[in-house]
């Protein structure tokens, strides 16, 4: 990239791209860390968002109105949406397998040149929570992945193979990094978009995974 | 006999060394902290506790773990306290972890009288490794077990004289479903009115699963865990 972006600059990047891609009516459950960003630019209006912890109809809040005991999946304080519901952890599983979500949308560590991704585990560390993220990649009629193109040593995250354990063997829809938009079809990666600054050149550069262009 | 106890020790005196315990709460949020602190005032170890998080460092089951009371967890995110991972690496914990989806379901059917069920959620992942795996309709699937427990102890924001409970928005999270998997359930509530003062329209857990009612003394707030 010709522009240095900053790290908060980079995933409000990817998060408002994703957004581009949400059409209503439909109900999306973002994951912790730039899906929740997501949140941030959908601009329309029939949206709905789902939390696994047992809340459809997730909205932002304003700091007075915090309640302790209305929180996301990732313990962030929210706010109810007009028609809001709350139910039980199975129940809220149930909409997930049950294939009742429209979208998901992930961090990942690890994506495969077929679209297989792995984020809950790291070899040679303890393996210490998986949450939601196994239920929601086999249940949701679509998964997008966010992650940031390569690991702070600069290695690539679209990987020929995933080294660390994958999460689902279900292939996810779409990839968003600060660098490239990829779509999964039929178990090959399409380039379908370069983010501002990027170039095909520095794509190819950094993305171990075979990709059709 | 009625199900209300003013002496939270006296509750908890149902819980021997060695038992299966259900924590309600996802992290601190829904968590029976009032319970939860009893039971570091008991003289209980070895307790294998079911709940999706183990707390958080030195707060709700966090305690009980600082303790070494706890000899197995069994959730979905033990990543919220960095002091499980310690335990583990010192080998004086052992962890199950379950996909969270899969830890609610396993507590359905616990308390659903199943023995188990089919799932898609895990297959072809660590976490099936040992699991049965069979085909239905051309789909693959796992068998993963029903959680049944001697203890639950959780939380709700009302109940009745009779156990009936309501709860509070994402409070409620594993509450209802851990009411029903265990011999005896142990409710704290924010407040305990008289039966047929909660619309039985709005009654979320009948009172066939509780035994016993306590008040909350220790309560979830802005400022963090506070007496009240």
């Amino acid at each position: 990239m010709t522009v240095q972006l900053s790290k908060s600059e980079m995933q409000h990047g990817i998060a408002k791209r994703v957004a581009l891609e949400l059409a209503g009516p439909c109900i999306v459950n973002l994951g912790i860390g730039i899906p929740t960003l997501v949140a941030e630019y959908m601009t329309e209006d029939n949206i709905y968002l789902h939390t696994e912890n047992g809340l459809l109809g997730v909205t932002d809040v304003a700091d007075e109105a915090i309640d302790p005991n209305l929180v996301n999946a990732g313990k962030l304080p929210v706010g109810e949406a007009v028609g809001a519901s709350f139910f039980n952890s199975s129940d809220s599983f149930a909409m997930i397998r049950g294939g009742h979500v429209d979208v998901a949308i992930l961090g990942a560590l690890q994506v495969d040149e077929t679209g297989v991704i792995a984020n809950w585990a790291v070899p040679g560390k303890n393996i210490m929570g998986v949450g939601g993220a196994m239920d929601l990649l086999v249940g949701a009629k679509k998964v997008f992945v966010t992650m940031s193109h390569t690991s702070k040593d600069g290695s690539s995250k679209l990987l020929k193979e995933c080294t660390y354990p994958i999460t689902s063997t279900r292939q996810v829809d779409m990839i968003f990094t600060e660098l490239a938009v990829f779509k999964v079809n039929a178990g090959q990666l399409e380039l379908v978009d370069l983010m501002p600054g990027a170039t095909i050149e520095e794509v190819r550069e950094k993305t171990e995974a075979a990709f059709t262009e | 006999m009625s199900k209300i106890q003013h002496d939270i020790s006296q509750a908890l005196d149902c819980i021997k060394s060695g038992d299966t315990v259900l924590v309600g709460g996802f992290g601190l949020i829904g968590a029976p902290l009032t319970l939860i602190e009893g039971l570091t005032e008991r003289d209980v170890t070895d307790l294998t506790i079911v709940s999706n998080n183990l707390g958080e460092s030195g707060k709700g089951l966090g305690i009980l773990l600082n303790q070494n009371k706890i000899k197995k967890g069994i959730g979905s995110y033990f990543t919220s306290n960095r002091d499980v991972g310690d335990k583990y690496q010192n080998g004086e914990i052992e962890l199950e972890l379950l996909p969270q989806g899969t830890l609610a379901e396993s507590l359905r059917a616990g308390g659903a009288g199943l023995g188990g069920y089919y799932t898609t959620t895990g297959v072809g992942t660590d976490l099936a490794i040992g699991k049965e795996e069979r085909e239905i309709d051309g789909i693959p699937y796992i068998l993963e077990k029903a959680i049944r427990a001697d203890v639950a102890l959780i939380r709700a924001h009302k109940a009745d004289t009779l156990g009936n409970l309501v709860y509070y928005k994402t409070a409620r999270n594993f509450n209802p479903l851990m009411a029903t998997a265990a011999k005896i359930v142990i409710v704290e509530v924010d407040e305990i009115v008289e039966a047929g003062e909660l619309d039985p329209e709005e009654v979320v857990t009948p009172f066939i699963y509780i035994d016993t009612i306590v008040k909350a003394q220790q309560v979830l707030t802005k400022e963090g865990v506070v007496a009240v």
